[in-house]
């Protein structure tokens, strides 16, 4: 009977992490891992650079003010000023993007999303392949394409680093007519000022700090996590101790 | 003579005294808490009542907290959230703390719930109790729903819409009910904002109400314990039930442990995985509610994803809802389904620890599916086990009957 109870017990408190589990393992598409460190500030930092270098012309992050980066990224008031705000006054202020929304729209067919929680909402690995898969398509505006999604209106903004690459696929007929593509691999066409290693290491500072600025809080709740269970540990004991006091003549 | 005018020049007994004179006090102390007895052989199954009321109260103080930046406005929403996470002096643990707090009410309840189905705590004389836990549960579902919608986020907006276009599948009233939930011909501000009212006032209002009366008609008739057997049966000299040890200091002593290791994993949530892996706040959630843009995936939260996957097995609309509105009050009627003589699982015979078993395993695997895309294969699974967890309750008047108990012993199994 005793057995049985420990069973169901078992059985439904695990409910939450199993079911847990499988949310977490459907992803989708095949993404290389960004494997980004989020508590490298060095990274960091250069992913504020290339942020505000390469993406805040069209995108912005209105949710994210410059102190708070400055803060977080021990960078002064004055390498703010001279390194990341080319388009704001005040350190207070949020990251605009230089280009006008409603233009924008009307150039690009659809506004640049806001980058402030793109890592959260689509994850890090998205956006790593993201900025990694841009391939030439003459059919497209923009001369390119990109694998993890089709269609985008994003020009390759950086094909000035990473050059251009082309996408090699290979058809296969299906019994049933259908054809199936798969994409077999990326053929570099034109170079770019950096090699595949040190551009997966520009984007991968880039994907770093977006994870950064979707969650500015999370190395701060982390340390504070472990002082809140190392008190709560030795609460238990003092509760664990005044239990046993005050049960010890219950037979 | 009342018992003021008597004692009137007579400054003995101090404040209490004085209070007493006029509330009793002393009175609802003891009958409630100091010289309320419950058995001494309580398991850890018996902690989630009082976690649940730690949840409850976690919820209402951050929510309290959070309606003073937060703006019930579709314009403004989602940006007052995100103003909360990043600008709010403590915003971020405040908003995890209710975030995790919601998924942690259901996990708390659905616990205490089986709880309830491990050692027969809704028979006879507790009824009442498991119909007023019954509503509460129904409550709490209303007020995560309308909470939900709150964030304005991509997966409030779909969810929301997803369902509350289910009762659209009424006949007659379905869409004249739909646009008096929605205020409006799509979710739109309105909406959002008669959500907030609901989920601020109407609904903790009841939610209050209703724990407040759950634990009268409790302590009425004393609580269970995992024997199913009455203690007031063996009574004391003094008239204490010769099992039964006060709810304070012993019980409150033990529940303390309780709630410190609940506090644990609450806090393990919150501060170390407070999205908990898209579980707890979706992912697609991070995205402001887009009207025009349908996401790819729509799942409700997971604490109604098992009623979510016995609507998506059923491949009619109206009857999908009838069976799922069916699933979610089937509980209700378990007092008078259970046929057993006797209440607590240690004294049943195969029949209902298999069924039981089976109907954990049921729910869970509901729960999976319906955050599953429902397709091929998932949906067979998804009707399978949906017979399953209605053949659990409309069987249960047969199986419970026949099944072979054991004899209850006298007195309560205690080992110290």
């Amino acid at each position: 009977m005793v057995k049985f109870n420990k069973v169901a017990s078992l059985l439904a408190v695990c409910a939450c992490f199993l079911t847990t589990q499988g949310m977490a393992a459907g992803g989708g598409t095949h993404l290389e891992p960004a494997d980004i460190r989020p508590d490298n500030i060095a990274s960091l930092q250069r992913g504020a650079r290339n942020f505000m270098n390469y993406c805040s012309g069209c995108h912005s992050a209105q949710y994210v003010r410059f102190n708070t980066i400055g803060k977080h990224l021990e960078l002064s008031e004055d390498d703010l000023v001279e390194n990341l705000m080319f388009n704001a006054d005040k350190s207070y202020e949020a990251i605009k993007a230089a280009m006008p929304a409603q233009a924008a729209a009307r150039w690009y067919g659809k506004a640049p999303p806001d980058l402030s929680l793109m890592a959260r909402a689509r994850g890090a690995d998205y956006v790593f392949n993201f900025l990694k898969d841009f391939y030439v398509e003459e059919e497209s505006p923009t001369g390119v394409d990109n694998l993890v999604l089709p269609g985008t209106s994003m020009p390759h903004v950086l094909w000035e680093l990473q050059g251009y690459q082309e996408a090699v696929f290979s058809y296969h007929e299906n019994e049933d007519g259908s054809v199936t593509t798969t994409f077999e691999g990326f053929e570099q066409v034109s170079p770019g000022l950096l090699d595949a290693e040190e551009y997966d290491d520009f984007v991968r500072d880039t994907v770093n700090f977006l994870v950064y600025i979707s969650e500015p809080i999370r190395s701060d709740r982390r340390k504070l996590g472990v002082w809140v269970l190392m008190f709560l540990i030795f609460f238990f004991i003092l509760a664990t101790q005044l239990k046993k006091q005050i049960w010890k003549d219950v037979k | 003579m009342s018992r003021i005018e008597a004692e009137v020049g007579k400054p003995q007994g101090g404040l209490l005294k004085w209070i007493d004179d006029r509330f009793p006090l002393t009175e609802t102390l003891e009958y409630h808490v100091t010289k309320y007895y419950a058995s001494k052989n309580f398991n850890w199954w018996f902690v989630f009542g009082v976690l649940a009321m730690v949840v409850l109260v976690i919820q209402l103080v951050t929510g309290i907290f959070l309606t003073m930046n937060y703006k019930p406005a579709a314009a403004e929403a989602f940006a007052s959230v995100e103003y909360i996470m990043r600008d709010v002096e403590w915003g971020w643990l405040i908003r995890y703390m209710h975030s995790t707090g919601a998924s942690f009410f259901f996990i708390v309840v659905y616990l205490h719930m089986f709880r309830a189905m491990l050692y027969g705590s809704y028979k006879k004389p507790r009824e009442l109790i498991w119909l007023i836990g019954m509503m509460i549960f129904f409550v709490l579902m209303a007020e995560g729903f309308a909470g939900y919608l709150l964030p304005w986020g991509q997966m409030s907006y779909w969810g929301a819409q997803v369902i509350i276009s289910l009762f659209g599948a009424i006949p007659w009233v379905g869409d004249a009910l739909v646009e008096i939930i929605r205020g409006d011909y799509s979710i739109s501000d309105i909406t959002l904002n008669r959500f907030f009212a609901l989920h601020v006032i109407v609904l903790p209002l009841t939610l209050i109400g209703l724990v407040f009366v759950h634990i009268v008609a409790l302590h009425e008739v004393g609580s269970n314990n995992p024997d199913g057997i009455e203690i007031k049966k063996h009574k004391g000299p003094d008239g204490v039930p010769l099992d039964g040890v006060p709810f304070h200091p012993h019980h409150t002593s033990k529940d303390l442990v309780g709630i410190i290791v609940f506090l644990m994993i609450f806090s393990g949530v919150v501060f170390f995985a407070p999205d908990m892996g898209g579980m707890f706040l979706e992912h697609a959630n991070f995205e402001p509610a887009n009207m025009t843009a349908t996401p790819e995936h729509i799942a409700p939260v997971w604490y109604y994803t098992p009623y979510y996957a016995i609507l998506r097995a059923v491949p009619d609309k109206l009857w999908g809802f009838i069976l799922f509105a069916l699933a979610v009050v089937l509980p209700v009627f378990l007092p008078w389904l259970d046929r057993s003589r006797v209440r607590s699982i240690r004294y049943r015979g195969w029949i209902y620890k298999s069924a039981l078993t089976i109907f954990v395993i049921t729910f869970i695997s509901l729960g999976w599916l319906g955050l599953q895309p429902a397709t091929g294969t998932y949906v067979l699974l998804a009707r399978v086990f949906s017979v399953l967890y209605f053949a659990f309750f409309l069987l249960m008047p047969y199986y419970t009957a026949i099944d072979k108990t054991k004899p209850v012993p006298d007195r309560v199994v205690y080992h110290g």
